[in-house]
């Protein structure tokens, strides 16, 4: 298939065409011409197509809250060409069974990469290694290895888990929650919390971790990754370990970039998750840690959950919420609006840094001829209300309902084929 | 008044006061009457919606709605939601198709009130949620120290125990705040929240240091449980810090009371022979409740039907 976007400005630098045959950019330039199908790209903005380390798509197990085909929908209609799925599925993804299952569901789907995340632990219980090189030789080749959900708590293990995964250039992607200082957590430890009657999570709780499995990395030598980073101390963390030279990379989701805690006032359950939704000076160095590379990528965390799981009194609901079809909105209103992110650096922690973490090599590629054509094409003037019941997702919990966001996906391109094509999902 | 009473931190001075006054008029009205009975909520159905046991609290409404002529149904639901067949929302949906008029909810889960009011068209009251508020307890509680002291404004009140865990503590500090009295909490900073430094009040851990100043002593519960967690090292070591024993209750001044929301912990927290002493009002404190809570349920669904 061949199809010419005319007028579309990469990384909304000067317009050009970009000719895409054979699932690669063929051609990008003034005024080519081609007898192909035609993509009219005036006033888009083209980055390469994201990619989401941190993806819930509950299949196998919760197949009433998502699938991998409709995870694949909503992530396609948010701008991804691939998405990682986390393992806390039921059956755990611990075997190269299970990450194959997914795996092949993903490309029967055929709308994103769906790329399985494996756990650490023998179902996510934290005390017996999972068969990792199973799971990173079998056919998902899996690189990402996490019991998200989960802290992987023992500090020993983790140590073990770190070092062998060096032979599978993995990666140990860890929740960093102290399980003993979360006992019965349900929202920041604050004033809110104090006020509100809710046990508190306190941001020590998150940044004891990673101040330990930093130095972990470090003393074996392998690769960390930490899952959604929400407090302004884990940030300095990890540009602290990083000025160290620790393999050390971080994630930040779009909802702790733009929600606060102020949201548990009146007990929406929808604004409940784990890590919590911290204050106004965590979002500030969060934004200010994605823009300076401390945070090396924006990850969804997309958490879909029943109706019944959230319209529930706080405590008994379960943690979590939607992401991935208004991730690149959200970052557009806080970091680029904010002046805080350029387009290419959007593309960097969107697409570049995580296909690298991930070890992906077709994915998050640059926009230049003989690259494959995974792009998103968005259009950074629109802005719309988020409409819960209009989500591709098969959850309605998402924390943006109601809320009016800048950015919209027009068109997505996994290896060529439009994945996504006037803001309708294609399959 | 608003259509709900779900928290003491959102009824202003006007309201707060306006309840207090009303439950003394209503006490005054019933005061020496054979037949202890109003007929304003005649017609009206009044739910005690109770997740927790609390044979207390329902008792008193129960006996309010009845000393106002309302018709009550008691529905104790124990156990949580979700885990436990019916869900919250379907147990309000199914209180809503019944009609019920006031839905008196007394939940384990902070904010389980709050929920329940966007489900339901009738008014529903806070009977205590989790940690986080007992509002009628704060109204029957000020509505004492009024009764006794005269007065709420400059009042000081020195409230100790596990203000952490207490539903009670949240509702005075809050309560007696907007009615002009100061308070202090006592307790090990254990038992404290982090955050207790954005609440109006002054926080001390030295009881002794504090009572001398007291108005008001007003003793929480102590739960056992709360050692084996660490809280503090053990029930004599807290007793030694933060009870009120008789040689304690002899440094307050000569006007001061001593409250206790109850159930007691007699001994731990509290000396047998303090509870039983003039100064204490714990069995006024019941009785007062069932006049707040009358003025409570006349203010939010006396209105026409």
């Amino acid at each position: 298939m061949t199809i010419l976007i005319t007028n579309v400005r990469p990384y909304g630098e000067d317009p050009v065409d970009v000719l895409v045959a054979d699932g690669v950019i063929a051609a990008i330039g003034a005024d080519l011409s081609s007898t192909a199908q035609t993509l009219d790209g005036a006033g888009l903005i083209a980055l390469p197509g994201l990619v989401d380390l941190h993806t819930h798509l509950r299949e196998p197990g919760r197949e009433d809250t998502e699938t991998v085909l409709t995870g694949s929908r909503a992530a396609a209609l948010g701008g991804f060409t691939a998405v990682h799925a986390m393992a806390n599925t039921d059956p755990v993804a611990d075997t190269a069974g299970v990450v194959e299952q997914v795996w092949r569901l993903g490309q029967q789907a055929g709308l994103v990469d769906v790329v399985p995340v494996g756990a650490v632990t023998v179902g996510l219980g934290g005390t017996q290694l999972a068969e990792l090189g199973a799971m990173a030789d079998s056919a998902a080749t899996v690189r990402v290895f996490s019991d998200d959900g989960k802290c992987v708590s023992d500090p020993a293990l983790m140590r073990r888990a770190l070092e062998y995964v060096k032979a599978l250039d993995g990666v140990v992607a860890q929740h960093a929650e102290e399980p003993r200082l979360t006992v019965g957590a349900q929202m920041h430890e604050g004033d809110r919390s104090a006020r509100l009657g809710l046990t508190g999570w306190p941001a020590v709780a998150e940044e004891a971790i990673i101040a330990r499995d930093v130095l972990l990395a470090e003393h074996v030598g392998a690769r960390l990754h930490v899952c959604h980073v929400s407090t302004a101390g884990s940030v300095e963390l990890i540009r602290w370990a990083k000025s160290r030279g620790v393999q050390v990379t971080a994630e930040v989701t779009p909802h702790h970039l733009l929600l606060t805690d102020a949201q548990a006032e009146g007990y929406d359950a929808t604004f409940k998750v784990n890590p919590p939704l911290r204050t106004a000076e965590d979002v500030a160095a969060l934004r200010a840690g994605l823009a300076d590379g401390t945070i090396d990528a924006v990850a969804t965390d997309h958490a879909p959950h029943a109706g019944e799981d959230k319209e529930c009194e706080w405590a008994a609901a379960r943690p979590g919420m939607l992401g991935l079809e208004q991730a690149l909105s959200v970052v557009v209103g806080t970091m680029v609006d904010t002046g805080l992110l350029t387009w290419r650096e959007v593309a960097d922690r969107m697409s570049v840094r995580p296909a690298e973490i991930g070890r992906l090599t077709h994915q998050g590629r640059p926009i230049a001829v003989g690259e494959p054509a995974n792009l998103v094409l968005l259009d950074p003037t629109a802005r719309a209300v988020v409409d819960p019941a209009a989500l591709a997702s098969k959850s309605r919990n998402s924390p943006y309902a109601g809320r009016e966001l800048p950015g919209r996906v027009v068109h997505t391109l996994l290896r060529g084929e439009l994945s996504v094509r006037d803001g309708k999902v294609q399959k | 008044m608003k259509r709900h009473l779900l928290e003491a931190a959102d009824l202003d001075r006007a309201d707060a006061t306006l309840v207090l006054d009303t439950a003394a008029q209503i006490e005054s009205a019933l005061a020496g009457r054979e037949v202890k009975k109003l007929p304003t909520l005649r017609g009206r159905t009044v739910v005690n919606l109770f997740f927790e046991d609390s044979t207390r609290t329902r008792i008193s409404f129960e006996l309010a709605a009845k000393r106002l002529s309302a018709d009550v149904i008691n529905f104790s639901a124990k156990g949580s939601s979700v885990s436990k067949g019916e869900s919250l929302k379907d147990t309000a949906l199914t209180l809503e198709a019944m009609g019920a008029d006031g839905i008196v909810v007394r939940h384990g889960s902070s904010g389980a009130p709050h929920r329940l009011a966007t489900w339901v068209a009738g008014s529903v009251v806070n009977a205590g949620d989790g940690t986080h508020e007992h509002p009628t307890q704060a109204l029957l509680d000020a509505y004492t120290i009024r009764q006794r002291l005269g007065r709420l404004e400059g009042v000081q009140v020195v409230i100790t125990g596990d203000v952490l865990h207490s539903r009670v503590a949240r509702s005075n500090v809050w309560l007696l705040h907007t009615l002009g009295a100061e308070v202090t909490l006592v307790a090990p900073p254990t038992l404290l929240p982090v955050g207790v430094g954005s609440w109006p009040v002054t926080v001390s851990y030295d009881l002794d240091a504090v009572l001398p100043g007291a108005d008001v002593v007003m003793m929480l519960r102590v739960q056992a449980e709360r050692m084996n967690a660490s809280f503090f090292p053990s029930a004599r070591e807290y007793s030694r810090r933060y009870g009120l024993d008789a040689d304690r209750m002899a440094r307050l001044g000569e006007d001061a009371i001593v409250m206790h929301p109850g159930p007691m912990n007699r001994g731990m927290v509290i000396a047998a022979d303090v509870a039983d002493s003039p100064r204490s009002t714990i069995v006024e404190q019941v009785g007062n409740g069932v006049s707040v809570r009358m003025a409570v349920l006349y203010l939010l669904l006396g209105g026409p039907a």
